[in-house]
Parts: C-alpha cells; structure tokens; sequence
C-alpha cells in the first residue's frame, strides 16, 4: 500500500515539474518581451532594461525555471536597494499590472473558485445520481422520459444561457435572490449572504452536469442490474429496493467518484463563463482578465495551478479507488 | 415419495420485435426429495429459462407465463406462476435455491464472501447477524473450503473458479432448500474441479435431503449424477426417463443424435464426429409438425405427412420413459439399438 501511494506521489510530482517546465517554456516563445509588458504607458528604453533585470527576465531561460519554481518553495525578492520588494513562499511570480505578488491574488480567487465547483459538485452529484437511478428503476415508463427530457435540455443549453436566464427571472425579475453586487462573503462569515452569493452560479453549473451524470448513472445502473452477481442477489431473495440501492448502486459509485473528482477539477481550472455572467471574482474570471491585459505571471500561475489540481484530483482518486475496489487493492 | 416441485403444462414467451418467442412451450415435470432430475438440451431449448421461472426470476419485462409450478413450502403449496412477487421472494433462496453457471461473475465483486453468504441467511432469519456469520463459516467449512473463518473475510478475487462454484453451492445452501436447482453449474470449470463439484453435490444432497434439478448439456454430467433425465428440444420435453434407461435404451431421434455426438477415445483419430445435422429451431417460428423433423434421420420410418404436419405427443409404453415421435416405438427400439451399437462396440 504504501510502495503504491509513494510511487504514485513521486509520479504526480514528475508530471507536475514536466508540465510545469513546458507551460513555462511556451510562455517564454510567446513574441511578447515581458520587461516592456511590465511598464506602464509613458515606457522609456531604460525602464524597461531596468524592470528586465528586476524581475530576471535578463537571465537565461533555464535560470529563470529555476528561480521559478525556487520561489514556490522560498519565496522570491525582486530588485536591490530601497527599491527592492519580495513575495513570500509559495512565490508564482509578481504581476506588474496589479503592482501585486501572483501568489496573493490566487490566494484571493482561490476560494470563490473552490466554494462555486464544490457547491455544484454536491448538487449536481445528489440531482444527477438520484434522477439516473429514477430513471433506470423506471426504464421506459414516466419518470425516466421526463428525465430524459431534462437531460436533453441540461446538455444542450449552454450554461450562459443557463445562467443569464436565472439572473433575469430569479434575480432582476422575480427578486428571489439579490444580485451579486455583495461581493463574496465566507461561509464563517455570514452563511446567508454566501448562499445568496452562490447559488445561482450553483444552480446555472450543477444543471450541466447533473444532465451528464443523470444520462451516466441510468446507463451504469441497467448495464449493472444485467450482471451475474445482480441475479444471485435476486435469487438469494433480497428485497428488489436493496438490489437497486445496495447492490447495484455500490458497483455504479466506484465510476462515478472518478467521474467527479475529474469534473470538480477541471471546474477549479476553469468555470470562465459561470464566473464572468456572476460577476464572481474567482480563478476563471482572473485567467480571463489577465489574457487579455497579457499579464504573465498570473497566466502562467493560473495554468500551472489548473493543471496541477488535476494532477492532484487524479492522484486522490486513484488512492480512493484502492479504497472503493477491493480488487486494485495493493 | 411426495413431490416437492411439480411443473405443470409451463409456458414462458417473451414478446420481441421479431415475433413471440416460446422458450418453453408445454413443459410438465416433477422432483421429488433427493431425487436429482437432469435436464438436457442444446443451448435455446429453453432449460435455463425453466429454472429461473421456478424462482419467480422470469418475471422481467412483458414475459408471459402459463400453467403451474408447484412448490412445497413446509405444508403449504405455493404456485409460483400465481403468486404475488414478495411470496415469491420469500421462497427464493430459502425453500428454493438456485446455484449458477459462471461463478466467476455470479458473487459481488465488492463484498466480502462471508458477507455475501451471511446476507443469503439475513434475507430469511432478519436481525441475526450473529448465526448469519457462523451459519456462513460452517456452510464454507461444509462444501471444503480450508480455513473458513480466514477465508470469510476475503473478496471473490482472491478465489479460484473451483472455489467460487463451492462458495456458490455454499450461499446456495446457507438456509437449507428443499429443491436446488443447478444451472450448467460445471460448464465454466475444468474437467478435474467439474468432478469434485459434482461429488459435493451429491454429498450435500444426502446430507439436506434436497431435490436436485440440473440443468446441463453435458451428457457426462447426466451420467455422473442424475437419477433422471428429461431431454429438451425447442422448448419442448421430448423424452424423459430413468438415467439409464435414457442412456441404453434412447427413444427420441433427437436423444440419440446426441448420445451418438458424444466423442469417445476408442474412436479412430480419422473418424468425424457424428453431429446431428442441421440448425436447432428458431423458437420464434416453430415447424407445424415435430419441432425436430427437418433434422431427423427416421421420418422416412414415420406415417406419410405424420412429422411435418402433426406435433407428437409425449407417449410410451412404459409410464416411466415417455417420448416424442411418429415413429413406432419397437420400431425405434431396433433400428437404435443396432446404432447404438456402432458407436458403442
């Protein structure tokens, strides 16, 4: 058990540097020069040397990795003399547009991003598996075409039509939720306003998945109800609603748990749409921004962290799956 | 002695796209206490179909189903074909127990085999975990299994195809059934652990009294373990008998197709196998006449027109070896027993 688990993190870790190190590199071949991104508008020749040696652009491309990545774990200073700032670890660069360290601005949009994929995951997991299950217990009767119709419209209906339909009706017509000019409040802090903050964007995400996970969950739940093992439930006398619930549903979950962590973490690295139609300060709307004022460092911080929560989500669920499958058992 | 299961003019079809599909289309017969009664056919004869309609399994989409089963549950008769679904459920795996073809697929992949055993006994005796849990390592412990209580806690897995077919027998027996019904329970095993399941279950049989209905195309088997044999064929019984009488002294064209397909050593490695020629019949669409007809060898011996347009009935001239065919029976007798004779010098 342990062999596997440390194979596995020395594994991630590799992924990561290698992922890492090419995201890095792409970014150094783009044809912008980061020195002249870094100053303002009233740029002289000199600035822009001076921010160069600064911020180590002046050094060679492999150094700067290394500073780089040597800045996650230390921390990182800039400049000399009174004019010198530094970033504390975990270090992903200094953004020059916001005059602030990467890392602080992540820390900020870290949790909005967090707090919208899990709230969504929950919902969207509890919607979609109880609907899948429905509709496979009822295959061919009522509830299973009345699901199927939400499932035709969940993955149909992009989520910014999704979410600018709730924002008008719910919120400017109907006045159910107050729009999310409140800002994002923590949970601690005040539960109501974070509901009030969340839910729409909850609700706008969690209907595009729970569409995908009800489809899923009905197709997993008939092709298990057809196994060998199922009919000697049956054959043992075991009361039909424990084949569906306890059976069948304990050979569906080990798929689904994968399914989850894989969707929960590419939402981390990117529910732009959600974001910006809410107005939701999070990692996607950040990314956003910062693409299009070509500031760097907060790009390359974003790619690497959205690629590293998937390295990270993959890595769970294999340790989890150890867990749930008594054959993968090490 | 009493009938513990007695099948009655049984019908199952299930409607398809293509038409109606009778799987088992006048089928009578009847077990009793610690006789073991085989039933043998081709695949689509519909014999896996009898079985699972004696556990109420058949019940899955638009199936429907005629005539009665029977079943001896303490002094009460329950009919399974008119029974609600939770009588049913009730006889299932208690009165009633049924044993698989593929055990490496039949047990949960998940749950640990004492588990899986126990629960067997919790579905009838609820809240008592604690006999479940030993009921289950003395059933394991019974069918050979070294080191039950070890073994208990383990996953299918860590089980060999031998092993798991015991366990099968074993979740099978944990509330001691009166009928079991055996489905190819050999196929998927390998001649040596074939044989030791089949001595288990004879073991077992002494041991809990249970009438045996095996369900197999595999005439060894027949000859190992059964007492009887009904032979099926489209859906139909066409003969049934004592083992051996079935065995030396065949009567259907069909029975003896088979016995004579039945590869021996003695045969010279040039000889072909006898198979009997042609398709089995599509059940959708039966023949008019005898359902074996266009593959029999013997019509010619029939009365004119008799096989392609008249059904034969399940007659003979012994109460206890009945047969289906236009042929006459002393007919029969002489030409198969010179043929029989070919095969078995």
């Amino acid at each position: 058990m342990f062999n596997f688990v440390g194979r596995r993190i020395l594994f991630a870790i590799i992924t990561l540097l290698a992922v890492s190190a090419v995201v890095f590199t792409i970014f150094s071949l783009l044809p912008f020069d980061p020195a002249a991104l870094s100053c303002g508008q009233r740029c002289t020749d000199q600035i822009i040397e001076g921010n160069r040696i600064k911020l180590g652009y002046d050094k060679p491309l492999y150094i700067q990795y290394l500073l780089f990545l040597s800045g996650i774990f230390l921390g990182r200073s800039y400049g000399t003399g009174s004019a010198a700032f530094s970033c504390p670890a975990p270090s992903f660069g200094y953004s020059f547009n916001e005059n602030r360290c990467v890392s602080s601005l992540l820390a900020e949009a870290l949790p909005v991003t967090v707090n919208l994929a899990l709230g969504a995951l929950i919902i969207w997991l509890i919607a979609g598996v109880s609907l899948g299950l429905i509709a496979a217990r009822f295959k061919g009767r009522w509830p299973d075409t009345t699901s199927s119709i939400f499932v035709l419209l969940g993955t149909s209906l992009p989520t910014f039509v999704t979410g600018l339909a709730l924002l008008i009706w719910v919120t400017i017509k109907w006045k159910l939720v107050p729009l999310s000019v409140i800002g994002y409040t923590p949970l601690y802090e005040n539960p109501v306003k974070f509901f009030q903050f969340f839910i729409l964007p909850w609700i706008t995400l969690a209907i595009a998945y729970a569409a995908l996970y009800t489809r899923f969950t009905r197709a997993a739940v008939l092709e298990t109800l057809g196994e060998d093992y199922i009919r000697t439930a049956r054959a043992k006398g075991v009361k039909e609603r424990t084949v569906l619930l306890k059976h069948t549903m304990r050979a569906v979950f080990a798929p689904i748990i994968t399914l989850a962590g894989l969707d929960f973490a590419g939402l981390i690295g990117g529910a732009i749409i959600t974001e910006t139609i809410f107005n939701l300060p999070g990692l996607g709307r950040l990314t956003l921004r910062s693409t299009f004022e070509f500031d760097l460092p907060i790009v390359l911080a974003t790619t690497i962290l959205a690629a590293a929560v998937v390295i990270i989500m993959n890595l769970i669920i294999d340790m989890l799956y150890a867990v749930l499958d008594p054959r993968v058992r090490i | 002695m009493a009938h513990i299961l007695a099948i009655n003019d049984l019908h199952v079809t299930f409607p398809t796209d293509d038409g109606l599909v009778r799987a088992v289309d006048g089928v009578s017969l009847s077990l009793n206490e610690g006789q073991t009664l085989a039933i043998v056919g081709e695949s689509g004869s519909g014999k896996t179909v009898t079985g699972l309609s004696i556990m109420g399994l058949h019940k899955r989409g638009a199936t429907q189903i005629s005539g009665s089963i029977l079943i001896k549950d303490g002094d009460r008769e329950i009919d399974i074909v008119s029974s609600s679904e939770e009588e049913i459920r009730m006889l299932r795996g208690g009165t009633v127990a049924m044993i698989f073809q593929d055990p490496m697929s039949s047990l949960h992949p998940y749950y640990r085999i004492g588990n899986q055993l126990a629960e067997a006994f919790l579905v009838h005796n609820p809240g008592k975990k604690k006999q479940a849990r030993a009921r289950a390592i003395e059933m394991l412990d019974l069918v050979g299994i070294s080191e039950p209580a070890v073994r208990a806690d383990e996953y299918p897995h860590q089980f060999s195809g031998g092993m798991r077919q015991r366990v099968m027998i074993a979740m099978a027996l944990m509330n001691s059934p009166r009928v079991l019904i055996a489905d190819e329970p050999t196929t998927a095993l390998d001649v040596t652990v074939q044989a030791q399941i089949l001595i288990l279950l004879k073991s077992l049989q002494k041991e809990f009294h249970m009438g045996i209905l095996l369900i197999t195309h595999d005439l060894g088997v027949v000859a190992q373990v059964a007492d009887d044999v009904s032979v099926m064929y489209g859906g139909k019984i066409v003969e049934t008998g004592t083992a051996d009488g079935v065995f030396y002294q065949p009567k259907a064209p069909y029975t003896l197709g088979l016995l004579k397909s039945v590869p021996r050593i003695s045969t010279h490695g040039s000889d072909r196998l006898k198979a009997i020629a042609g398709q089995p019949p599509s059940l959708i669409n039966l023949p008019t006449g005898c359902a074996f007809a266009p593959r029999c060898e013997y019509s010619s011996h029939a009365p004119a027109d008799a096989c392609a347009t008249l059904r034969p009935q399940l007659l003979g001239q012994s109460p206890s070896h009945l047969s289906r065919c236009h042929v006459d029976e002393s007919t029969r007798d002489s030409i198969f027993a010179k043929e029989l004779k070919q095969v078995r010098p």
